[in-house]
């Protein structure tokens, strides 16, 4: 099977420690914005800005693309999905529904049993 | 207690589920197969969602549709066909509400009294696979809320 490396899994959770990196991604799930934007809005620095936007584009969940001396920043192609987190979301589906389904299963079972005296005369 | 259920991703086009049950197949394929009994868990009440609609005619060649709402919404419809039906042992149906939908593939091996089900999905590409919802449920929580849930799991020490 495809194993999702630890090291991109810790770069993604790193880069979702803090605050205001989760900000900025909220904020190009909103639109993409440029450095100068992010750096407005989160009243810092562009240096400071530049040092977390690489960390998520490191984490794969930022892309940018420099047009002149623009750097627009994006969500990365899976956006917020991260690989863990799309396995989750099926696995938590999967869990629940065959849940339920063992609850039929385990009923069918006891209706079976309470009629079995009756079939072996 | 509950058995576990797993999730891989097998390859770029396959998603591989597998659970085991502590009965024989036949009461799981006629759970999946009678559709009085397949309404009671397809969607869990967990999901906030009801089925609004359920037609199945659950053989070789069959067809079936579902219609599931989330809290009132517009119903959303699933379809496809079977394209194969062999009782007790492999249930294997099209996704066509999608044109590039997988191909479901449920097959069950009973042994000791107990059944292990694997439930595999085969999209046309990995961008259709990278790309598969969990239907309707993608009308659930946002993604920040999901991954704010597994960092508290991952940092409770509940995955590896």
């Amino acid at each position: 099977m495809v194993q999702y490396s630890d090291s991109r899994l810790d770069a993604s959770f790193a880069a979702l420690s803090d605050a205001t990196r989760r900000g900025v991604l909220e904020q190009l799930g909103r639109s993409d914005a440029t450095i100068t934007d992010l750096a407005d809005k989160f009243h810092m620095t562009l240096t400071g800005m530049k040092k977390h936007v690489s960390v998520l584009e490191e984490a794969g969940l930022v892309t940018t693309e420099k047009v002149g001396r623009v750097r627009t920043c994006k969500l990365g192609a899976r956006g917020l999905e991260d690989a863990a987190a799309w396995i989750e979301r099926h696995r938590e589906l999967w869990s629940a529904r065959f849940d339920e389904l063992d609850r039929v299963v385990e009923e069918l079972k006891r209706n079976e049993r309470a009629e079995r005296p009756n079939k072996r005369k | 207690m509950k058995n576990p259920t797993t999730v891989e991703r097998k390859s770029d086009r396959e998603l591989v589920v597998t659970r085991t049950f502590d009965a024989p197949a036949r009461l799981i394929f006629q759970a999946w197969s009678k559709p009085e009994l397949f309404r009671r868990w397809w969607l869990p009440k967990s999901m906030g969602m009801t089925l609004v609609s359920y037609e199945a005619d659950i053989r070789t060649g069959g067809s079936y549709r579902l219609e599931i709402s989330h809290q009132g919404s517009k119903p959303m419809a699933f379809f496809g066909k079977y394209l194969e039906v062999t009782p007790h042992s492999r249930i294997v149906w099209t996704n066509d509400e999608s044109p590039d939908g997988p191909v479901t593939t449920v097959t069950l091996e009973e042994k000791g009294g107990k059944t292990l089900l694997v439930l595999s999905e085969l999209h046309p590409s990995k961008e259709a696979l990278d790309a598969a919802g969990t239907g309707a449920l993608d009308a659930m929580p946002e993604t920040f809320e999901q991954l704010d849930a597994l960092l508290a799991e991952l940092s409770a020490g509940g995955a590896r």
